[in-house]
């Protein structure tokens, strides 16, 4: 299995007093699995997103990635681990504003020490990107940055690909071009793929399904 | 990694290039400021070593004439015959140059600065045509004297070192010496010196460069000048790397989220910065030596003048000067992006990426910054009343400035929410609004100008409250319309006798070193005259002090010794086994010893061996040119040999006002720095102000009308931070001259205002925002219209 997750609790301090956010998630993902979590907002969708991707550390649990404990890592290790086995969508794309749209391709396997220079153009031009090369992020529209984002995360070949609401700021049509692209991509590599979204539609596009309410599967 | 890590950060500087133009000029300028001051100090403080070492004034007692003058070598024959180990010195001067002649066989100090492997050759020195010895400038002025010249940079400026039976010849001074070097190992048994030379007496050691001590004021004048405008300079590269960090902000949690390693991002970060932090100290450097040789002439002018100090007017690069210079730039950058960096620590992983505005974080800041004003503020306050001591001082002015640099924000926001809330007309509403929204982004340049402008209200208030008493004070002290000096006391009596009947009164002026109350004391014997009577202010008195000291019951003294003693008017003081009470005080300003006078006749019953070789003479001052020729003619006086009042008042205020040329330059420096700080800020800040302007745009508002909205703004804030740095800039120099002047000189100024410099200070500091803001102004109006649409537009 290439994740496993078992019992996870996560509480956060707020002003109104702790506030349990994960009660006890547990889920399993296979390689070239892909896995839609869907749930109100502030069901705990995110934060599980960021426990598994090494961003947070949950308060008890454990979180299996390809045979390595993640919350036994320390902060170096967690690094590590996002640098080389996971790739992470944001909703808000985080590019670079100062490096060119190849260079924020290119960015993630050059830190993970496995670039691929082939590969990465054929992102590119498989996200359409070609003819956007030299330009900068803020010279893009939003469904190419986007893409440019998606190209960075599978440009290093993680074992495992989150989105957190990849598709979040887009238009309909342009989302349903960045999500098809994203799951050929990650069904060629096969990566497991876990997928944060709002949209029933999209989560249909799964291979599986989780929801979550109020920090715990439902 | 490493590789591209560093490639995502320097990216940005070159897509943000005025932002890294911003933070390299700052700190180059505050490095060259900075440094090209400490360039002066050094090259001053250099030359005095080295005149100290020429002279072997500072380290070694030595034997002078009793009565002043020279000593006849017989004296020095007898003397090394009873067993004192003594070395002649023979010196004067030639052609405007000092020449100082040593035995190098016999002198404590071998040759002086002068080394072998510089081409001085033992035998060429001692025999034949000598050597002369000296920089290339002190060689030149002299000319061709016929023996050989020899170029030694180490020599003190203005001062030519040769074998003495050359400097014999060359000064007419055959069979004399100036005076003695007293080896610092004696034989035991030697003849006591009032048995073997009574002619002569001993005087101790000044215990390093005197000229140095009295210099101090003038240097610390010019360091404070130069920390200031440092920390201006500072203020610049600490807004540079705030803005860079808060813009950094996403691309650095996006680093992270990508798996760099904070520890490493950091470091990286701090490469990047001391990288960045050499450069533009090397350019600070560079510009500091271009400042510093403009300013040395002016300065070695100044301290030829007012100390009488040999200043090499050009500048030698040294290598500790222009490390320091590097360090100061690397320590200033350490100070400027030390609250960044420590932000950037405890930036949690997962809070919103979003960039945080500046705005939004100043309300919190201002909070802080309001309560650590107010404790500074208070902290200056009670320094002020209760603190005593150089520190003390320093730590007020420090505090003082620091806390009124804080409180500025605070302030300008209460004053524009004040404007704010009276005004109804909605394009003005509209300006206070967006000028508090401002405030954030511009108050560190604000700041900058808010100490610039104070440092100088505060310091021209010094230098002008020093000139008119410094005035005062040399028409008290320079009574007399003519002042003529004696070679020998022969020559003395001669002079009295033929003066008598062609002035109105002849003053002599003699003085003694003696201790009083245990410290270093140059005693005076006044005659009693109606010259002193009317001309001399005291600052404390008894009910008749002249009337006092002319029965040889009172003794006046100076405000030095009276601050450092703790003497005060009716105090006894007893010395040379005479108690006498202190009648006055009176100021001294400049000396850095204790001074003291008493009558002339009690003085010549104290000390019968000192003649007078100095006098004052009191006449019409029409008759002055008469009396000078006569004096020539009969008397075969020289030129220097007499001092015209009305040449040498006007020969120290012309000293004085060139220190304050130098003042001035530095004032003029120091805010042009504080306007370069304004354009940066506006530049930096003109990019992100487009969101902000845009609404209003779309709503009516052209841009013409906006950028000159902008170049409003900018004077205005300029017209009440300059409203803020009148008082704090009167506080300053009240600081200076009541706190620290007294603390670290003994003496008191009084404090005068001059409306109209800070009228003229104001205008100029206006035409500094106003031409800093014209920029801006003139871009925004220009800004595209498809610029201001992308605000509204939500492809992107």
């Amino acid at each position: 299995m290439l994740l496993t997750a078992k019992d996870i609790h996560k509480t956060y301090q707020t002003a109104d007093g702790p506030f349990a956010v994960l009660r006890g998630v547990s889920l399993t993902l296979a390689a070239g699995e892909t896995l839609a979590l869907t749930g109100e907002s502030g069901s705990g969708k995110s934060t599980l997103l960021h426990l598994i991707g090494g961003l947070d550390v949950p308060d008890t649990g454990q979180i299996l990635l390809d045979g390595t404990d993640i919350a036994a890592l320390d902060d170096t290790g967690r690094a590590a681990l996002r640098r080389g086995t996971v790739g992470v969508v944001f909703q808000q794309f985080n590019l670079i504003p100062s490096l060119r749209v190849a260079d924020n391709i290119a960015f993630q396997a050059r830190l993970a020490g496995q670039y691929d220079a082939a590969w990465c153009a054929e992102l590119a031009d498989r996200m359409g990107l070609k003819p956007q090369l030299r330009k900068y992020p803020e010279q893009l529209s939003g469904g190419q940055q986007q893409r440019v984002a998606i190209a960075r995360t599978l440009a290093p070949r993680p074992k495992l690909v989150l989105a957190d609401e990849p598709t979040g700021n887009l238009d309909e049509g342009t989302a349903e071009v960045v999500l098809s692209l994203m799951l050929d991509l990650v069904t060629e590599t096969r990566a497991g793929l876990l997928m944060v979204t709002h949209s029933d539609r999209l989560a249909g596009r799964m291979t599986r399904r989780l929801h979550l309410a109020k920090g715990q599967v439902a | 990694m490493t590789g591209t890590i560093l490639t995502a950060l320097v990216s940005h500087w070159w897509r943000n290039p005025l932002q890294l133009f911003t933070l390299l000029a700052g700190l180059a300028l505050a490095t060259a400021l900075w440094s090209g001051v400490q360039a002066v100090n050094a090259e001053a403080r250099a030359s005095y070593d080295a005149a100290a070492n020429t002279l072997g004034e500072g380290q070694f007692d030595q034997l002078v004439a009793q009565g002043g003058g020279t000593i006849p070598q017989a004296t020095y024959v007898s003397l090394r015959r009873a067993g004192w180990l003594v070395s002649p010195v023979v010196e004067g001067r030639l052609n405007g140059v000092r020449i100082v002649g040593l035995d190098p066989l016999t002198a404590p100090g071998g040759l002086g600065p002068i080394r072998l492997d510089e081409g001085a050759d033992i035998g060429t020195f001692l025999t034949g045509r000598g050597q002369l010895f000296g920089q290339q400038s002190a060689l030149d002025d002299l000319g061709d004297l016929g023996p050989d010249a020899v170029v030694s940079p180490d020599v003190a400026p203005g001062t030519v070192i040769t074998d003495i039976g050359v400097a014999q010849q060359l000064l007419g001074l055959e069979g004399q010496v100036s005076r003695m070097l007293i080896a610092p190992d004696q034989p035991i048994n030697q003849v006591a010196l009032e048995v073997a030379a009574p002619e002569v007496r001993r005087q101790p050691a000044q215990g390093g460069s005197d000229i140095a001590r009295l210099t101090d004021s003038f240097h610390l004048n010019l360091t404070a000048f130069g920390l200031l405008s440092f920390a201006v300079g500072i203020f610049i590269v600490n807004g540079a790397i705030g803005l860079a960090f808060e813009q950094r902000r996403p691309v650095v949690r996006t680093l992270r989220a990508l798996g760099v390693p904070l520890p490493q991002l950091i470091i990286l970060m701090a490469l990047e910065l001391a990288i960045m932090a050499l450069v533009a100290g090397g350019i600070g450097v560079m510009l500091g030596y271009v400042i510093a040789s403009l300013l040395l002439p002016d300065v070695a002018a100044t301290l030829r003048g007012l100390y009488g100090a040999d200043v090499a007017g050009t500048l030698q690069l040294r290598p500790v000067w222009w490390l320091s210079g590097l360090a100061i730039a690397l320590g200033g950058t350490a100070l400027a992006a030390g609250g960044a960096f420590w932000k950037l620590a405890r930036m949690p992983l997962l809070a919103g990426a979003a960039p945080r505005a500046l705005a939004m974080a100043a309300g919190r800041r201002a909070v802080f910054q309001g309560v650590c004003a107010v404790i500074l503020l208070i902290a200056a306050l009670l320094l002020g009343i209760t603190g005593t001591g150089l520190l003390a001082g320093f730590v007020m002015l420090g505090c003082l400035l620091i806390g009124a640099a804080l409180a500025l924000p605070v302030l300008l926001d209460r004053a524009l929410a004040l404007f704010q809330s009276r005004t109804a007309e909605v394009r003005a509403a509209w300006f206070w609004a967006d000028t508090r929204q401002q405030l954030p982004g511009l108050s560190l340049a604000l700041m900058a100008l808010l100490l610039a402008m104070a440092a100088n209200v505060g310091v021209s208030t010094m230098v002008s409250s020093f000139r008119l008493t410094f005035t005062g004070f040399l028409d008290q002290r320079l009574a007399s319309e003519l002042y003529v000096t004696a070679q020998d006391p022969a020559q003395a009596a001669e002079l009295q006798d033929f003066l008598a009947p062609r002035v109105d009164a002849i003053l002599p002026i003699v003085s003694a070193e003696v201790e009083i109350a245990g410290l270093p004391t140059e005693i005076f014997g006044a005659r009693d005259h109606a010259t002193y009577r009317d001309a001399r202010a005291f600052l404390t008195a008894a009910a008749t002090p002249w009337d006092a000291v002319a029965a040889g019951e009172g003794i006046l003294i100076n405000e030095q010794l009276a601050r450092r003693s703790g003497l005060v008017v009716g105090d006894a003081v007893t010395f040379a086994g005479r108690d006498l009470t202190i009648a006055a005080t009176y100021g001294d300003y400049g000396n850095p010893i204790g001074q003291a006078i008493i009558n002339e006749a009690l003085f010549k019953t104290l000390y019968p061996d000192i003649t007078p070789l100095r006098f004052g003479l009191r006449m019409d001052a029409a008759e002055v040119p008469a009396v000078v020729a006569a004096l020539i003619d009969d008397q075969g006086l020289s030129a220097d040999q007499m001092i015209n009042q009305a040449r040498i008042k006007q020969f120290s205020l012309d000293v004085f006002d060139r220190t304050f040329t130098v003042t001035t330059a530095l004032n003029v420096l120091t805010l042009a720095v504080a306007g370069f700080a304004i354009l940066m800020s506006l530049l930096t800040l003109a990019a992100m102000r487009v969101p902000q302007l845009a609404p209003a745009w779309a709503m009516g508002m052209t841009r013409a009308q906006l950028g000159r909205f902008e170049l409003i703004r900018a004077v205005l804030l300029a017209v009440l931070t300059a409203i803020a740095a009148l008082p704090l800039g009167l506080a300053l120099a009240w600081a200076l001259l009541a706190v620290v002047n007294v603390a670290a000189f003994g003496w008191k100024l009084p404090m005068f205002l001059f409306p109209m410099d800070y009228l003229r200070l104001l205008i100029f500091a206006l035409l500094a925002a106003g031409l800093a803001a014209l920029w801006p102004a003139w871009r925004l109006s220009r800004t595209p219209p498809s610029d201001l649409l992308k605000v509204f537009s939500n492809e992107r």
